[in-house]
């Protein structure tokens, strides 16, 4: 069973987070779609992933919970902006990345295996708390995460693979 | 030609204690330290080019305080594709302003590109509500004192000296203490 739209933002509306920015990814399939035109939700369209976390770092000073929505390919584009300002200055975003490329060759196109093979590697080597969402464990999964990333004061992020999402 | 001291204590000049003011990586932080170190500046000591994305976000969510976000020509040419994004969103309570002084001064004075291009140019095409050059003290006073109110987003690129960096302070708080002091300013939505 997958996780629809529908219960994927309803539970993270439920936790407070009502402001997204991106970049879309097909791994999300129309769950992206779903979360642009959400009346409940404000998405920012950003032009780049550093742009989005930038963005989403904004709206958390003004006492809103925000998510940024990439694909794993980005995670390249904000590992300076995780060590020299999220991290840095302590400001708590969720990341919700798209896996592109999990598991390996002959999986997906070659220009995500390498990312593929090292996205978690990536949050690790940062010391930052990471869930891989599997279909039966979103509540908890987002739990997790929202307790460290409280805690620490820190981005956290929810990787989520093909198909798991619908 | 004006020092981007001159520019910034003329910006401060117009700064209410409500604003919220931005200051891009490197020299443009320290200098507003030095000249007007206040809690609701927040000082970007990291991430050059990532300061107007933080202001447009901040902008948007805290709708009812005037976010001014003090950039250089360096920062603002590094993260390019937020001027459309700013400029789509459309926050009428932000003013974007360039100190533009055609170089990466924080790191021995390198030409920046921006010799050769017209930032305002680029404002005006993403759709900024405005977008002006401006290369004087009253140039700055007059643009500034001009918006009464009117809706943004503005943005004005003040042509600055690349001066010499000597005796400026960097900013002596530490990260957290900047972010800490800054969130405390920033109008919670109810």
């Amino acid at each position: 069973m997958t996780i629809d739209a529908q219960s994927f933002w309803g539970a993270l509306k439920t936790r407070g987070y009502t402001f997204f920015t991106g970049v879309p990814d097909s791994t999300f399939g129309p769950a992206y779609t779903a979360m642009m035109d959400d009346p409940e939700i404000r998405y920012v369209p950003a032009v780049r992933e550093d742009v989005a976390l930038g963005v989403a770092s904004g709206a958390y000073f003004a006492g809103t919970k925000a998510g940024v929505v990439i694909q794993n390919s980005g995670v390249g584009n904000i590992i300076n902006t995780l060590t020299s300002f999220s991290l840095m200055y302590k400001i708590p975003v969720l990341l919700i990345v798209g896996w592109r490329g999990y598991g390996g060759p002959p999986n997906d196109a070659p220009e995500h295996w390498i990312m593929g093979a090292k996205t978690a590697d990536m949050f690790s080597m940062l010391e930052m708390p990471y869930e891989v969402l599997d279909e039966d464990g979103l509540d908890q999964s987002l739990e997790r995460l929202d307790d460290q990333m409280t805690e620490q004061s820190i981005p956290g992020a929810l990787l989520v693979r093909a198909g798991v999402l619908s | 030609m004006i020092t981007r001291h001159q520019a910034i204590e003329t910006i401060f000049d117009d700064v209410a204690d409500s604003d919220l003011v931005l200051c891009a990586t490197g020299m443009i932080s320290r200098e507003a330290f030095g000249v007007h170190d206040r809690p609701s500046n927040f000082y970007m000591i990291g991430s050059m080019g990532l300061l107007s994305s933080f202001g447009l976000g901040l902008a948007l969510m805290s709708p009812g305080q005037r976010v001014i976000i003090l950039d250089g020509d360096g920062s603002v040419l590094m993260g390019l594709g937020t001027l459309p994004l700013i400029a789509t969103e459309a926050p009428p309570n932000l003013l974007h302003i360039v100190l533009d002084n055609e170089a990466y001064q924080s790191t021995g004075g390198q030409p920046c590109i921006s010799a050769n291009v017209s930032i305002a140019d680029i404002g005006k095409a993403s759709g900024y509500a405005s977008s002006i050059e401006v290369n004087s003290v009253d140039g700055i006073r007059s643009t500034m004192a001009g918006f009464q109110g009117a809706n943004g987003p503005h943005l004005i690129v003040a042509k600055v000296e690349n001066g010499p960096v000597e005796h400026i302070a960097r900013v002596s708080h530490s990260p957290t203490e900047i972010r800490d002091r800054f969130n405390d300013q920033v109008q919670v939505l109810s």
